[in-house]
């Protein structure tokens, strides 16, 4: 065992330092190797096991939670935009409606004043139309009595003009008949 | 070339890597001298509490850089352990990581230059095998009684061929510690005395630029080596575990 060994030039090292053999299988230096080895490994255990696991594991569990509530958030968020697009379209279609109705109705009151506008220029129009008909109709006797007397004066100025002689009564019967031929 | 070694020049002493020593003094290597062998997998220790420990510390729920790596190696193991053995053996899950964990540090460390692998030592991966075969087998009769000898009998065979089925299994059962344990300490002893004899021939002038993109590349393989016989060792772990819980084939 190690402790028949003396200085560095054990059973596995040659004098001039080097090895003898495979170092694997000095037997000489296995306690010393299982020993520091068995230390190691509780000792990693012990760490792995106390500290690092459990809290590798709360932090994947708890990454995962948070990727689950976001995922959660995020349908919740969207859902709620659905929501509002419909309040919105229905909003919108209301407010077209209102619209409809509302240009119908000023169509329709525009339209009963039109109404009324047209029919009160109509009856202006018509009494305008009529008093003026009856002017043209005054005018066109007063045109006929002017050109009968016209006539009259001038046939009789022809007459004397020819040499005949024709009193007024005679000259006013012939124009008279002749107009009404 | 041949000159220069008969000169002396190439001295390969790669197994020299390996000796265990005493820091403090000159003395014998008792059990409890604080040797190399005790810094290298104190130092493991160190890695494991820093990485896991200090690097979660702030338990952020977006994590830093290093309690990603924490997080990862977790969720690795732990994925392992549920996949391969099951759920019923997630309670084993913190034995299993720290077995992960010490291999993988202890094979990390040990590719610093100068430093010591205590992996590449048979005395040290002996105790984790034999500790995972003697856990196991002792679970396994303890869960399943006289039911874990079913193991061995495989009851999809026709019954003639039974009996050396038998034997061939139980055979196997008993290797699995010893290939367990060498398998490590053989890819690790293995690896750093390659690098050894690489660095032993850049002596030589004309060879070295080829010794150094040898010891790159050995290197670069040994990291890949370090990590994959940390899972494998993990993962057979979980195969022999999931024997002893379920030993019906």
């Amino acid at each position: 065992m190690a402790t028949e060994t003396t200085g560095t030039a054990s059973a596995c090292v040659g004098p001039d330092g080097s090895a003898i053999g495979m170092p694997q299988l000095c037997a000489d230096w296995m306690p010393n190797q299982i020993f520091w080895l068995l230390i190691a490994l509780i000792a990693i255990y012990f760490v792995l096991s106390r500290i690092a696991l459990p809290r590798i594991a709360a932090v994947l569990a708890e990454r995962q939670g948070t990727i689950t509530n976001d995922l959660a958030a995020a349908e919740d968020l969207k859902q709620k935009a659905v929501e509002a697009e419909e309040a919105y379209n229905k909003a919108l279609s209301d407010a077209r409606a209102e619209a409809q109705t509302i240009i119908a109705q000023n169509k329709a009151e525009m339209q009963a004043e039109l109404d009324k506008a047209i029919a009160k220029a109509d009856a202006e129009i018509a009494a305008k139309a009529a008093e003026s008909e009856k002017a043209i109709s005054d005018i066109r006797a007063s045109a006929v009595e002017s050109v009968e007397a016209v006539a009259k004066d001038t046939a009789g100025s022809i007459v004397a003009a020819l040499g005949g002689s024709a009193d007024d009564a005679t000259v006013a019967a012939a124009v008279d008949a002749q107009m009404k031929g | 070339m041949a000159d220069a070694a008969k000169e002396g020049g190439l001295v390969f002493h790669p197994m020299d890597q390996f000796i265990v020593k005493p820091l403090f003094g000159d003395g014998a290597v008792g059990m409890f001298t604080f040797t190399n062998v005790a810094l290298w997998l104190l130092l493991a220790v160190a890695c494991v509490v820093a990485l896991m420990v200090l690097g979660t510390s702030k338990r952020a729920t977006v994590p830093t850089r290093t309690q990603s790596i924490a997080e990862l190696a977790y969720g690795f193991v732990y994925k392992m352990v549920e996949d391969v053995t099951g759920k019923d053996a997630v309670k084993y899950f913190p034995y299993i990581f720290t077995l992960f964990m010490f291999i993988l540090f202890s094979n990390f460390l040990a590719l610093i230059p100068m430093s010591f692998s205590p992996t590449s030592h048979i005395a040290v991966t002996a105790i984790l095998g034999f500790g995972v075969f003697f856990a196991v087998t002792i679970l396994g009769f303890v869960k399943n009684g006289v039911g874990f000898l079913g193991l061995f009998w495989v009851s999809s065979a026709p019954l003639a061929l039974r009996p050396i089925l038998a034997l061939i299994e139980v055979i196997s059962y008993f290797v699995r510690p010893v290939s367990h344990s060498i398998r490590l300490a053989g890819n690790i002893m293995a690896g750093h005395a390659v690098l050894k004899v690489f660095a032993g021939f850049a002596a030589i002038t004309v060879v070295a630029p080829l010794s150094v993109l040898g010891i790159t590349a050995i290197y670069a393989l040994e990291v890949l080596v370090s990590a994959i016989q940390a899972y494998v060792f993990t993962i057979l772990t979980c195969v022999y575990l999931k024997d002893a819980l379920h030993p019906s084939h």
